[in-house]
């Protein structure tokens, strides 16, 4: 689990990633930054992917394989790793990350954490 | 200036720590005062920060003033200090039954009904979700606590047709633009099956933007401005076009995420254009 971390956290721009619950929100493994709270950032991800979901799934758009919520001075990005209930790969990043790094390296982490 | 207000405001003036604060504040904002509802609310609140009743006073001014992304912030803050709080759980799942979720409506008020399984204000909510359905235009609250005044008008009279008009052939299909409280203004989506999910979708998107809006602020990443999702059969991107409506862009597979988050960029130029126009 901390291998994959590892891999995405050295993309640069990427100031933490982290495996979440997506069923309670809890930390299941972390490597942030300082001043990141783990805590939060799991709760928030796995609320927003749950609302998400039921969005994407009455749309016919099936459940996401990734998602990306770009803020003024960040982006969220998120790789659910399973079905539902299951783990979600996420990384906190700065707004001028490379994005589709960023979401290879969210992907390759969630094959690995399976 | 009422009797029973001038009194609380003499009581607070002269001990500003009290709690008083709570009922001047219900009393000016069940008078319609929302402005110094407000301002009695925030004092109130930055002195005592920790208090449930503080945060749920705010939470129903804000909902009296439609700022519903900082009630439901203010609600559940006060859950998270006394999760058995009755009023701020009534208040998110009226906030909830707002946007369409109904299982999140039902499973706050139950909760409430663990807490006062005498309340028959619950018991009217309930009844009124499950035979309101989905995203009520003006729902009464379920909180006698919480009595919002009614949403905005919808846009019914607005011409939906050419909002995206241009736009990608100009089909209004899989684009859908909605107001805050997750009435359609525009636009149309259908599922892989043909069938019309636009009512649907849009109930569900209120939710996801107040989501988004608490995730982004509540981790310091400041404004939200867009989210980009692929699903297994489409990939869709959410943005807002103003401060109270909401954009959907919904396509298949086979566009990438780069150029849809282009083509969203181009219909939320388009629909902030038809909007300032038409309101």
């Amino acid at each position: 689990m901390s291998k994959a971390l590892d891999l995405i956290t050295r993309v640069r721009g990427v100031r933490g990633a982290m495996l979440v619950s997506a069923e309670d929100g809890l930390v299941v493994a972390e490597q942030l930054m300082e001043g990141i709270k783990g805590s939060a950032v799991a709760a928030l991800a796995a609320s927003l992917a749950g609302k998400l979901r039921r969005a994407m799934e009455a749309a016919g758009t099936g459940t996401s394989v990734f998602w990306h919520l770009q803020a003024d001075q960040g982006a969220l990005l998120v790789v659910p790793a399973s079905g539902e209930g299951g783990i979600l790969v996420v990384a906190v990043a700065e707004p001028d990350v490379n994005i589709g790094l960023v979401r290879l390296e969210l992907l390759r982490a969630a094959e690995a954490v399976v | 200036m009422s009797d029973d207000i001038r009194a609380l405001s003499a009581q607070l003036a002269q001990d500003p720590q009290s709690l008083v604060f709570l009922r001047l504040g219900e009393a000016l904002r069940r008078k319609g005062q929302l402005d110094q509802a407000l301002r009695v609310a925030m004092n109130g609140l930055e002195r005592h920060p920790h208090l449930a009743d503080a945060h749920d006073l705010y939470a129903r001014v804000l909902t009296d003033k439609h700022d519903y992304e900082r009630a439901f912030d203010e609600w559940d803050m006060a859950v998270r200090i006394a999760p058995n709080h009755t009023g701020a759980l009534k208040g998110l799942a009226f906030l909830y039954f707002k946007v369409g979720d109904i299982a999140q409506a039902e499973a706050h008020l139950e909760r409430a009904r663990k807490v006062e399984p005498g309340d028959p204000s619950i018991d009217q909510a309930f009844e009124m979700i499950r035979g309101g359905g989905k995203a009520p235009a003006a729902p009464s609250p379920p909180s006698a606590a919480a009595s919002p005044a009614a949403p905005a008008p919808a846009a019914g009279s607005l011409d939906e047709a050419r909002v995206f008009a241009g736009l990608d052939g100009g089909s209004n299909e899989g684009l859908l633009l909605v107001d805050g409280a997750g009435r359609v203004l525009g636009g149309a989506l259908r599922d892989g099956g043909g069938g019309d999910v636009t009512d649907t979708v849009a109930a569900y998107l209120a939710g996801v933007s107040l989501e988004a809006a608490r995730t982004a602020k509540l981790l310091g990443l400041g404004a939200w401005n867009g989210l980009s999702a692929e699903g297994q059969h489409g990939n869709v991107h959410l943005a807002h076009p103003t401060s109270d409506a909401l954009l959907l862009v919904v396509r298949e597979r086979g566009m990438p995420l780069g150029r849809l988050t282009i083509l969203a960029q181009r219909a939320t130029a388009m629909a902030r254009r038809w909007l300032e126009k038409e309101t």
